[in-house]
């Protein structure tokens, strides 16, 4: 990627995360006004942590999809694919039955558990030296076993308000997230996105096959496992907080390799940021629509995602049957 | 002669028995068999692909463990497959694993100056196969292990090409590995000719030895009657 694309993206970054915290901006102002600390108090403690959640969760779909691209070989997939998604919200809904959604720590080991069990699931399934077609069929079947499990959790729901509290956070929303809960999902995402950089060169080099990634010197079974652990990892960790948030896994990285010549391992830092500018986009949306009331951010980014998504499958298709 | 790779006990579990070879520099050697003989099994092996028992040695280094772009100057592998589904130019792919040192010499001697920009899951296989052997050719590595290098090939560059990789070898002081299927071109071309059968190196040798002996019928139930391979009756 060009200095000036990587520059002009993360002062794009910095300017949406700015506008996000000062957007609206009278009611912040007038509040200063009366009482700075109570101003002070909704900058940090209201718009702060969801700007922070915005910018983590984006920004690890975007690494989370570009990796899971390159490992697939296939622009079609993302951490949906793989059933992390959808273990982690299965994960996360168990839990929060038993403890609460208030409760941090539990939502988070309970999403990365039901990632990781996706996981397990998945090796079980497909095995270590499965081969992509496998492994993407196998991530499939966990997701709708874990989809319908859900639901099944859903309807077995201890009270109406655990059901409408479970519904509500599995349209994935970045709202009234306390700071907290914001380094939760923060601290193992950023950790995932640095890691990942990682396997950059291996990716790029299974753009070759397999065979040749191998005999260049590179692990392939141990970068696969690695790369959907840090998914698993980063990916649940942000569910726990913000419940599921699709499509942006799929379309940040095929922007990024726009401007990285379509290297899949150089995309992973350029999907992050764009990823993260997305969903902060998507977030500042939802906020200053005037519609009367906030939608679900995972809506937003579903009703603007499936379409591109769909334009993606019929551009394929096009260019195939040519 | 001091060899430039010596390989012991290569194994491959249900693939490949223990096979041992060494190759000097400067040497073409062609690999032949039939289908499921062990060819590709025992380039994988060289190339250390599927966790192959056994040692391989390349002037006197062994390659386990190396840097990818170390380990591309010791030896470098063309896969059967053409297939590449990634949309990445020519020239970025032929540069994966040499660090941008693409040498433009080879580009130009394997005519690819007018592929470079173009997206190589839009090359048609011959075009993408030139460029995926300049990809093996480019780290200049001691050992260049391909399979199949002149399938999908017109009969023309199938010549230029095997020309070119026996003037590389002798210039460069490599060993070239090569499996194929055109027992004329392992003939005119090969300084040494290693027939596999069974998963096992079977014949090992001269080519004039080789396809004057009694393996080429043995294993591939063929025989040269009047200046041709006939099946063997």
């Amino acid at each position: 990627m060009r200095a000036s694309h990587t520059i002009a993206l993360i002062a794009l970054l910095a300017g949406l995360f700015a506008a996000s915290l000062a957007i609206p901006w009278h009611p912040l102002t007038s509040l200063m006004d009366q009482d700075a600390s109570l101003g002070t108090a909704i900058l940090v403690e209201l718009r702060l942590p969801r700007a922070l959640l915005a910018l983590t969760y984006g920004a690890m779909l975007g690494a989370a999809g570009a990796a899971i691209q390159g490992l697939f070989a296939n622009p079609l997939a993302s951490p949906d694919l793989t059933g992390t998604t959808s273990g982690a919200a299965l994960g996360a809904v168990v839990t929060a039955y038993l403890f609460g959604f208030s409760a941090p720590l539990a939502l988070s080991t309970g999403s990365v558990a039901g990632a990781l069990g996706a996981l397990l699931l998945l090796l079980l399934l497909a095995g270590p030296k499965a081969e992509t077609a496998t492994l993407l069929l196998s991530g499939l079947a966990i997701s709708a076993l874990a989809g319908a499990l859900t639901t099944l959790a859903l309807a077995l729901a201890p009270s109406p308000f655990a059901f409408y509290d479970a519904y509500d956070w599995l349209m994935g929303s970045l709202v009234d997230r306390s700071f907290s809960q914001a380094a939760f999902a923060a601290a193992p995402a950023f950790l995932c996105i640095l890691l990942l950089m990682r396997v950059r060169p291996a990716l790029d080099s299974l753009t070759l096959g397999e065979e040749v990634a191998e005999a260049m010197g590179y692990d392939i079974i141990r970068t696969r496992l690695w790369i959907i652990c840090l998914t698993a990892l980063g990916v649940g960790a942000c569910v726990a907080i913000c419940g599921a948030i699709g499509f942006v896994g799929l379309v940040a990285p095929i922007f990024a390799r726009r401007l990285t010549g379509g290297h899949p391992g150089r995309a992973i830092l350029p999907a992050a940021l764009i990823g993260g500018t997305l969903l902060l986009a998507a977030d500042l949306a939802v906020r200053t629509a005037p519609l009367g009331r906030t939608l679900p951010i995972g809506v937003v980014t579903a009703l603007l995602g499936a379409p591109f998504f769909l334009w993606l499958v019929a551009h394929m298709r096009w260019r195939l049957s040519r | 002669m001091t060899m430039l790779v010596e390989a012991r006990d290569l194994t491959l579990p249900g693939r490949l028995e223990r096979s041992s070879l060494n190759l000097a520099a400067g040497e073409l050697v062609c690999l032949i068999g039939p289908n499921g003989s062990g060819k590709t099994s025992l380039l994988h092996a060289l190339a250390g692909i599927g966790s192959p028992g056994g040692e391989v040695r390349i002037g006197g280094d062994s390659a386990k463990g190396l840097y990818p772009d170390r380990r591309q100057r010791l030896l470098t592998f063309l896969p059967a497959s053409r297939d590449i589904k990634w949309p990445l130019k020519a020239k970025d792919l032929i540069a994966l694993g040499v660090a941008g040192r693409a040498d433009p010499a080879i580009n130009a001697d394997l005519a690819l100056d007018d592929l470079l920009e173009r997206r190589v899951d839009r090359l048609s296989t011959g075009e993408r196969s030139r460029v995926l052997i300049a990809r093996a050719l480019a780290p200049r590595p001691k050992l260049l292990l391909l399979d199949e290098p002149i399938a999908n090939l017109d009969p023309l560059w199938q010549l230029k090409l095997m020309d070119y990789l026996k003037a590389r070898a002798d210039s460069d002081s490599q060993a070239v590995l090569l499996a194929m299927h055109d027992l004329e071109i392992a003939r005119r071309y090969a300084d040494r000719v290693i027939v596999m059968n069974e998963g096992r190196i079977v014949a090992d040798g001269d080519p004039r030895q080789i396809f004057e002996g009694p393996e080429i019928p043995r294993v591939f139930g063929i025989e040269w009657v009047d200046e041709s391979w006939e099946p063997a009756r």
